[in-house]
């Protein structure tokens, strides 16, 4: 019994919700190796289901960059991302910008704009610039590390 | 799990590594030079061809304008995405054995940064050229 109870504290210490949505969550292999070579992975729950296919049939034009990969990788991480996606308008940008969504705005709403043209952040997409232990599925408000500080 | 089978296990891990990830540089360029030599009889591989296709300025996109944009010009050191400031390992095998060692990832990446930085997809004497490049100089 001790250790079904230590289990669950440990289980529960590893889930991060904010604003209601649950950060640190699901992993599947094709899309952490393909969607971290460049960036960290995003969580799949930052947009709609719809965004996320109009972003996977566009990889060839992905933000200025070539994100293609093979079908088979395409396919799963397309499957992934579809069950896995966030719903309803705060997650939705027609940009298939997560930094575009109501949620992320309200999430960041306290972030000064000197902070955001800090040269170690350069733009919104760079989590980790703050989120340093993202990679590792810490997203919470304790683990955010502002630069120059 | 007895200490005798345990080193078993980890050394058969250890060599699946090598089955996998069954390619070299060397094997690389073997492996392009007889692609390009098949549209280009006599086609002899050049490492100082390789490091002016590196240092290219291509003149296609304005946020990776050469392929140093990212991968830095010393290949033996970290690179930095040029807009996702994403570190990106170094280049040389010599200081990561990553490198080169997977056909699958090579083509992988060979075609998404030409598509992006060269505006095409690079031909196979460029792939040779460029990690003969990397791994005997230029």
């Amino acid at each position: 019994m001790k250790w079904f109870t230590a289990l669950v504290f440990v289980f529960a210490s590893t889930v991060v919700y904010a604003d209601g949505v649950k950060l640190s969550g699901p992993t599947q292999p094709q899309w952490k190796s393909e969607c971290s070579g460049c960036h960290i992975a995003y969580p799949p729950q930052l947009l709609t289901a719809g965004n996320w296919q109009q972003l996977m049939g566009g990889l060839d034009k992905h933000f200025g960059a070539n994100a293609t990969m093979a079908p088979n990788d395409s396919k799963a991480i397309q499957d992934f991302l579809q069950r896995n996606a966030g719903s309803g308008d705060k997650h939705s940008a027609s940009s298939l910008r997560i930094s575009d969504t109501t949620w992320f705005k309200r999430e960041h709403r306290e972030v000064s704009n000197k902070t955001w043209a800090n040269p170690a952040v350069k733009n919104r997409s760079n989590c980790t610039a703050c989120h340093v232990n993202a990679e590792r599925g810490d997203w919470s408000e304790d683990g955010v590390r502002l630069p120059g500080r | 799990m007895s200490a005798k089978k345990l080193c078993c296990a980890l050394l058969l891990l250890a060599g699946m590594n090598q089955v996998f990830a069954g390619d070299t540089p060397d094997s690389l360029v073997a492996g392009y030079v007889a692609e390009a030599s098949a549209t280009t009889p006599g086609f002899t591989v050049s490492g100082q061809r390789g490091k002016s296709f590196f240092l290219k300025e291509w003149g296609v996109s304005d946020k990776m304008p050469t392929c140093n944009a990212c991968h830095g010009k010393n290949l033996k050191i970290e690179g930095k995405h040029v807009v996702t400031d994403k570190i990106i390992k170094p280049m040389d095998p010599s200081v990561n054995p990553e490198r080169f060692s997977s056909s699958t990832k090579v083509e992988k990446w060979f075609k998404r940064n030409c598509k992006e930085v060269a505006g095409r997809e690079c031909t196979p004497a460029e792939k040779a050229d460029f990690i003969q490049f990397i791994t005997h100089g230029g």
